[in-house]
């Protein structure tokens, strides 16, 4: 199962654990997945949050594949000018 | 999706990408047959003007408007009672920017609005309405709106991320980082703690904010305006009046600057809203003292900073507090700055903590790498402190500590390949850091960060009768798309660029787009551009083979026409994209290519900047000498566009580093809403400005590209402190540095 980095604001709502193992195949999976088992989440989630997959960051495809062995770090919602 | 097209850059020969041809848009610029949002008209058009609040926050007990709907010529008035009701929260805090419900919260806050058969009775109706105001106790400075007994604007907004106890102006905490932080800092040799202020800035386009609209009596409505997205300007008007998306077709004009400023609205739903009223198109031009109160400036920041580092330079561990003030709605970009502060370094102990505030200003807008710029100012000058302290060459030291391909970044990804240790080397490399310099003469150098991303982009590609092409894309050209995208489909068409013209398209003529930032449009929409030709190609040679009677797999695209795959497949004379055009009725009709995508895989850039300085001892004044700005690039299309990019942002930077600030009284009320006294650097102030582009190719699209326009702005800010400082010997925590600011300081040494 792929491990699933929390920045600190995200990690400080579910006790402080900075990483979560979810199983997921595909982003919309990840999503749903962290939603339904750390409800804390939600709020944060709900406004939008970027995902790092293997170091490239994506925003809403929700088909993007996810390996066992990605790194998959949740961001804040990236924002440009 | 990624598309499955991995770059090739590194090994392909371009013919047209890294060429520099004439920009399609010059002559129109300069002659004046470019149009722009206040070059809009229509028949029987009335003119919409905006009544604005005079005091920071006031509660509003009534508005009557009696007397201004009597007015000879007043065609309509509209109040926020005009507006539906709005449930989604984003949506509600634009409508509120754009039309003040019960309180009005900054000076400048629009509080009514008039359409009439000219300005001059426009303006005079504005005189004629009637607002009762009770004036409330106000906030503009981020320190003070966070104690816990400031004035609250919005009781009870500060989302799950705030702890209790703190000022209700406090809107959300954000933290970001890996590792320990005090044991990184009892590593080193020397802890530096500093605490840091920037002032808010504008992005100072030239062109005003303008719209034309026009609402038909079905409800369809048609809105020209100047936008960094047509698509955006759209869905939220949409959203605002309670619309179909489908049934409002916005099409952006030329735009004279936006930089992230025109990536929301501000006139278009009260412009809509009088037409639908007066039953004819309405036309609104924001006055530059509009521009200034109430369109949208980026934060003021107060940030500390905790930075350990060994004698020889090895960074031990970095922390920092960030305050960024977003004006009067939620939404700084301080998650943008606490992400980026530290991005440019390896570090094993990382953290940042950032507070998103709000203040009795304009609600803030992206301003190019929104966030960033300040950050990297406490970050950059403390490292240069840092470094200068222990006598160590403070390119050095970022060269020792520079994140690379396998660094986990401050924000948490693993880094792919990255640029950021390229650009150091070329600086270390480049005369400009050996240069002999003067008395009262320092350098500085600064690394700057920024993500950039892609999103959802259309392109539709033509094939003319004639074998021309066209190009339709739906992003505002704000930095030389219409030549990029041409170059591209030139190059993957293997036909000449004068062959192609590239179009911004209406939102009736393409799917969604979203908007033009991020540094996104010559990836994304470059990224369409190839594959929508790439469609367009392999129509051409299924055709090419029907006319051969042969398989269309026995057949390649090369040099611009179709020929056999081999001899094999029979002698047939090479096909060009002319000849198969002039044919296209009798192969199956009109031959076109296009792709719809949400274009992910865009690669983070980074840049180094050198600034020298010349400060005068005698006013504390700051003159730039020289100025050299490196940065990757992944692939320039266009050169001359990367090179303005990079000049632009390292402009913007110097005046933000040096003059520009938004300056309140202590009425709450902006003191210098024009450009007289809000100074941006003009060509006399400045030396050109030197460029050198790197090139390390995104994996994630075809040609390498990597967007190149925000993170220029980034390295400025701490560049001309750093070299101010190497010229002074006394260091700026406070920008603007300004000559008085600076005099101060040299005569308090």
């Amino acid at each position: 199962m792929p491990r699933v980095k929390l920045w600190g604001s995200l990690a400080a709502s579910i006790d402080g654990q900075s990483e979560v193992e979810v199983r997921a195949r595909t982003l919309r999976e990840l999503l749903d997945t962290l939603k339904q088992e750390y409800p804390a989440l939600r709020p944060q989630l709900d406004r939008g949050v970027s995902v790092a997959i293997d170091g490239v960051i994506y925003n809403d495809d929700w088909f993007t594949p996810i390996r066992d062995d990605s790194e998959v770090v949740l961001l804040a919602r990236l924002k440009g000018g | 999706m990624a598309l499955d097209n991995k770059t090739d850059a590194g090994k392909r020969q371009f013919k047209i990408v890294g060429t520099r041809p004439l920009r399609p848009d010059g002559v129109d610029k300069v002659t004046g047959r470019a149009r722009f949002g206040a070059d809009m008209s229509a028949p029987g058009m009335l003119v919409g003007a905006v009544l604005r609040s005079p005091h920071p926050h006031a509660q509003i007990r009534s508005i009557d408007t009696t007397r201004a709907r009597a007015l000879p010529g007043v065609h309509a008035v509209v109040t926020r009672a005009d507006f539906p009701t709005v449930d989604d929260a984003a949506i509600a805090d634009i409508l509120d920017n754009c039309m003040a419900g019960d309180k009005a919260l900054y000076d400048g806050h629009a509080v009514a609005a008039v359409a009439a058969a000219s300005g001059a009775v426009a303006r005079h109706a504005l005189e004629l309405i009637a607002v009762d105001y009770a004036p409330l106790p106000f906030v503009t400075d981020v320190d003070a709106a966070m104690k816990p007994d400031a004035p609250a604007l919005h009781p009870s907004r500060a989302d799950e991320t705030v702890p209790p106890g703190l000022s209700a102006n406090v809107m959300a905490r954000h933290q970001f980082g890996h590792g320990d932080i005090e044991a990184g800092l009892a590593a080193a040799d020397r802890v530096l703690e500093r605490s840091y202020r920037t002032e808010a800035t504008h992005q100072g386009y030239i062109e005003p904010h303008a719209c034309l609209a026009s609402v038909g009596p079905d409800g369809k409505a048609d809105l020209w305006c100047c936008t960094q997205g047509q698509y955006m300007v759209r869905n939220t008007c949409a959203a605002i009046l309670g619309m179909e998306q489908g049934s409002l077709r916005v099409t952006p004009s030329e735009i004279g600057g936006g930089f992230g400023g025109k990536t929301t609205v501000f006139l278009e739903p009260v412009a809509l809203l009088l037409s639908k009223k007066a039953g004819r198109p309405v036309k609104m031009v924001m006055s530059r003292d509009e521009v200034f109160r109430a369109s949208g400036p980026t934060a003021s920041t107060s940030i500390d900073v905790r930075i350990g580092m060994t004698k020889d330079g090895r960074i031990t561990a970095g922390f920092a507090e960030l305050r960024y003030q977003g004006g009067a709605y939620p939404g700084s970009p301080v998650d943008m700055g606490s992400m980026s502060a530290f991005a440019p370094y390896d570090l094993e102990h990382v953290k940042t903590i950032g507070w998103d505030v709000v203040t009795n200003r304009p609600k803030q807008a992206a301003y190019r790498a929104p966030g960033a710029p300040m950050a990297a100012f406490a970050v950059e000058s403390a490292i240069d402190e840092l470094a200068r302290g222990f006598g160590l060459d403070p390119l050095e030291v970022r060269l020792k500590n520079a994140a690379r391909e396998g660094t986990r970044a401050s924000y948490g990804p693993t880094f792919p390949a990255i640029g950021l240790e390229a650009t150091l080397r070329a600086a270390k490399d480049h005369p400009h850091w050996s240069a002999p310099l003067g008395p009262n003469q320092g350098r500085g150098v600064a690394c700057g960060f920024w993500f950039n991303f892609g999103g959802d982009t259309c392109v539709s590609l033509n094939i003319t009768p004639d074998g021309t092409v066209t190009v339709s894309e739906g992003n505002p050209d704000i930095g030389g798309s219409r030549a990029s995208m041409s170059m591209m489909a030139a190059e993957e068409l293997g036909i000449p660029y004068e062959k192609v013209r590239t179009i911004i398209a209406d939102t009736g003529s393409l799917g969604q787009n979203d908007v033009t930032d991020g540094s996104r449009v010559t990836f994304a929409v470059g990224l369409a551009t190839i594959e929508a030709a790439r469609a367009a190609k392999r129509e051409m040679c299924k055709r090419a083979a029907q006319v051969w009677g042969i398989d269309a797999d026995a057949v390649i695209w090369e040099d611009g026409a179709v020929r056999p795959v081999s001899p094999n497949a029979g002698k047939h004379p090479p096909m060009t994209l002319a000849e198969i055009a002039a044919i296209a009725s009798n192969t199956g009709g009109p031959i076109a290519g296009h792709c719809e995508v949400n274009a992910e895989g865009a690669g983070v850039s980074f840049g180094t900047h050198i600034a020298d300085t010349e400060v005068d001892p005698e006013t504390g004044a700051v003159k730039i000498l020289r100025y050299t700005v490196l940065q990757d690039a992944g692939k320039a299309v266009h050169p001359d566009y990367v090179e303005g990019q990079f000049q632009g942002g390292a402009v913007q930077g110097i005046g933000w580093a040096l003059n520009e600030e938004y300056i309140y009284g202590d009425d709450g009320r902006l003191q210098n809403a024009g450009f007289l006294d809000y100074r941006i650097p003009v060509a006399s102030d400045l030396p050109m400005i030197d460029t050198v582009i790197l090139e390390i190719p995104n994996p994630g699209h075809p040609y390498g590209v990597r967007g190149v326009g925000e993170t220029p702005i980034v390295p400025p800010l701490a560049a001309v402190a750093n070299a101010v400082s190497h010229a002074t010997g006394v260091r700026l925590t406070h920008l603007p540095i300004s000559p008085p600011r600076l005099l101060a300081a040299i005569r308090a040494k």
